[in-house]
């Protein structure tokens, strides 16, 4: 079958699947199970409700439960036993990672890791702070958003391209075609640089690609956080003779803080989970290996499900207190 | 608010050099390829994209006719023509690849042996010789020429139309489209049931399910590769449109549910109570109360989920692309040629912009709802 036809088939069965399980699932409820009527209508009614929300959520949770929960404890498990050979597999306590602890790809993940953790989010927000700070206050502000904006719609690998075009490097013969390289001949370099084959620093050069996407995302969150800001605590300010930067450090900062912190972890989940931008611009070569990309290459290049799924509990290891924090904020708000 | 202190102008513009710069650097890295896209080969790769808006002087080697068309004069033998099919101006010339521009159009060089080439500016050329000339190949002469900017559309015509192209990015769009759109579609009816549920049921375990739902938010879906891999294998689906259909619509559970809870939670009481009064069965207030008036969470949630998916290279590596590469999606194909055809610009720039065209487009014509979405799900 023609996949085109397969996924108009698909829509229709999964939305008019949807519309049938609810619809005739709510009218059994409520005619067969529990029915409105007859001597015990009152107990019937109350039934029905409490089963009726379950009714609601049962595909979503099933959904979810499979999809999500299921394999968290499932990696668990495959991170603590081996295949063997012919099918089945073994119970190996922590050799997985043990074995993942001896080898250095993943200490240099590790490394890049933590660099990105430091660098992206903080590059990015103050980016957006900027930014948001800047286009508030400019008549063009709107377009200048919207391209500041515009990355966020660029896939990862859309984004590797564009940045491997700004990063190209020709012999010095040779006109440059990279722009990065032209603007450092520009301004007095001998050598065009291969920037993404610099050990450590290449680095860098990756995570602004991440940077240059992100930035918008904080942007727009920051600039509605600064438009939320009450002027009175700012014409007090300006009363009272405070700089613009004053204004804007001790006055604004403080009190959009809350804001930094949601789009400072916000983008750090992003981070960890970063791996089409490695995977596409160096694939973890010249010491650009990043955990996401290691756990691909250990499970679909490897085929070591062992060591890749411990590496994949690390990504998880590392994303649990921000997923504990945010947890605990909903359930504050709910209360 | 800043004019009260009195000195607005100053500040004015400061901000509006430092957003123009801002706004510059951003769109530089973009702009490059969206450019590169239209050049062809030897123009990515003869000059930087930022030249292609003005003239460049181009350096070209070409040969007279050969010796076969040789004519004798009197005592010399002369070879006669055109360089240039079309008309040309060129500004200078030479004969020797060590000095490619050591002539002016019009002067007269002597060569080896006697011989002596004349070169006018259309490319009209006169070369001579005292002895009858022989080989196959005629004089190598250089010019250098102004070549006003170009560009071509020759690039989408090979990539996307062309039967005989090898990228295949053709059929990867319309993979990608696939994969795209029922995955975009299905989860927001799943989850808009379930946000109802959550937003105006009372029911025991409805705060720990919105705790655990906030929490899946963020598990990163890395984990769920391998057992989810193992589990369609188990049922049959494999790797398949299917399988990756279903990935894509347990991942975007999360974030739908909770979007929509917000904005469904933040409705006014009033009009479901009113309809509950009125009879109304939970089952119609959802379907003709609260759906309609959720259209503008579900538009920002089909926004995002339609960004995803389109963007999305790992559930696609994972679930659906086979050892035959039948159902590539575009991004595979990119990062494909990225290794095999890493030099050639014309096709690896249009390539990427077709694939990042149709975000684009969604991404500039419903902005409105995207940064609505942003907001609903991060600020608190």
């Amino acid at each position: 079958m023609h996949p085109a036809l397969q996924g108009l088939i698909t829509i229709f069965l999964g939305v008019g699947g949807c519309l049938a399980y609810f619809s005739l699932s709510n009218l059994l409820l409520d005619t067969v199970i529990c029915p409105a009527r007859g001597p015990n209508a009152g107990r019937n009614i109350n039934r029905a409700n409490m089963i009726r929300p379950w009714l609601f959520l049962f595909p979503a949770v099933f959904v979810l439960t499979l999809y999500l929960a299921y394999p968290v404890y499932e990696t668990l498990r495959l991170s603590l036993t081996e295949r063997m050979p012919g099918g089945g597999s073994q119970w190996v306590g922590f050799s997985n990672y043990a074995q993942m602890a001896a080898e250095p790809k993943f200490w240099e993940a590790m490394r890049n890791n933590i660099l990105w953790l430091i660098v992206v989010p903080a590059a990015s927000t103050a980016f957006g702070l900027l930014a948001a700070q800047l286009t508030d206050r400019i008549k063009w502000g709107n377009i200048a958003k919207s391209i500041i904006f515009m990355p966020m719609a660029i896939s990862f690998v859309g984004a590797a391209v564009i940045w491997k075009l700004v990063y190209d490097a020709r012999p010095l013969e040779q006109g440059q075609i990279g722009i990065l390289n032209a603007i450092y001949l520009g301004l007095g370099g001998t050598d065009p640089q291969a920037w993404l084959t610099t050990p450590f620093w290449n680095n860098f050069f990756l995570m602004a690609v991440l940077i240059w996407i992100q930035t918008g995302f904080a942007m727009v969150i920051l600039s509605a956080a600064l438009r939320g800001i009450p002027e009175e605590t700012i014409e007090a300010a300006i009363v009272d003779g405070a700089s613009p930067l004053q204004i804007f450090f001790k006055i604004k900062v403080p009190q959009i803080m809350s804001t930094i912190v949601v789009v400072w972890t916000t983008i750090t989940i992003v981070v960890l989970k970063v791996f089409d931008i490695v995977f596409a611009m160096t694939n973890g070569q010249w010491e650009t290996q990043v955990l996401a990309n290691y756990m691909y290459d250990k499970l679909f290049r490897a085929n070591d499900w062992g060591v890749g799924s411990a590496s994949a509990m690390i990504i998880m290891l590392l994303v649990t207190p921000i997923l504990v924090w945010n947890v605990h904020n909903a359930r504050k708000e709910m209360r | 608010m800043d004019n009260i202190a009195g000195k607005k102008s100053s500040l004015t513009w400061v901000v509006n050099i430092s957003a123009a710069a801002l706004v510059i650097l951003w769109l530089i890295p973009t702009l490059g390829l969206f450019i590169s896209s239209f050049r062809t080969a030897d123009q990515i790769s003869s000059s930087g994209w930022w030249n292609a808006m003005f003239p460049t002087e181009q350096t070209v080697q070409l040969r007279t006719a050969p010796p076969s068309d040789q004519k004798q004069e009197g005592d010399l033998w002369v070879i006669e023509g055109e360089l240039f099919d079309q008309p040309t101006t060129i500004s200078s010339w030479g004969s020797s690849s060590r000095a490619v521009s050591a002539y002016a159009p019009g002067e007269t060089a002597d060569l080896r042996g006697g011989e002596q080439l004349t070169v006018t500016e259309n490319g009209a050329y006169r070369f001579t010789s005292p002895e009858e000339m022989s080989g196959s190949r005629g004089q190598r002469v250089f010019v250098t020429t102004t070549v006003p900017p170009q560009f071509t559309l020759e690039n989408y015509n090979q990539i996307l139309i062309n039967p005989q192209s090898d990228e295949g990015m053709a059929k990867a769009f319309f993979n990608t489209l696939t994969v795209t759109i029922p995955a975009t579609i299905i989860p927001i009816l799943v989850a808009a049931f379930a946000a109802y549920a959550l937003a105006w049921m009372d029911f025991p375990g409805r705060a720990l399910l919105i705790a655990a739902i906030v929490g899946l938010l963020v598990v990163p879906l890395q984990l769920a590769l391998i057992p989810l891999l193992k589990l369609h294998n188990d049922i049959g689906i494999g790797k398949g449109y299917v399988g990756v259909w279903l990935a894509h619509t347990a991942f975007g559970m999360p974030l739908a549910i909770y979007l929509l809870r917000n904005y469904m939670a933040g409705l006014p009481r009033d009009i479901i109570e009113n309809a509950r009064v009125d009879g109304a069965t939970e089952f119609q207030i959802f379907v003709k109360i609260i759906l309609p008036l959720s259209f503008p969470a579900l538009a920002s949630f089909a926004i995002f989920q339609f960004l995803w998916t389109w963007n999305d290279l790992l559930v696609a590596l994972v679930f659906l692309i086979d050892a035959t590469g039948e159902t590539t999606v575009m991004t595979r194909q990119i990062v494909e040629l990225l290794g095999t055809r890493g030099g050639n610009w014309e096709i690896l720039a249009t390539s990427a912009f077709i694939s990042i065209t149709v975000p684009l487009i969604v991404f500039f014509s419903m902005q409105r709802y995207l940064v609505r979405g942003l907001l609903a799900g991060s600020v608190k």
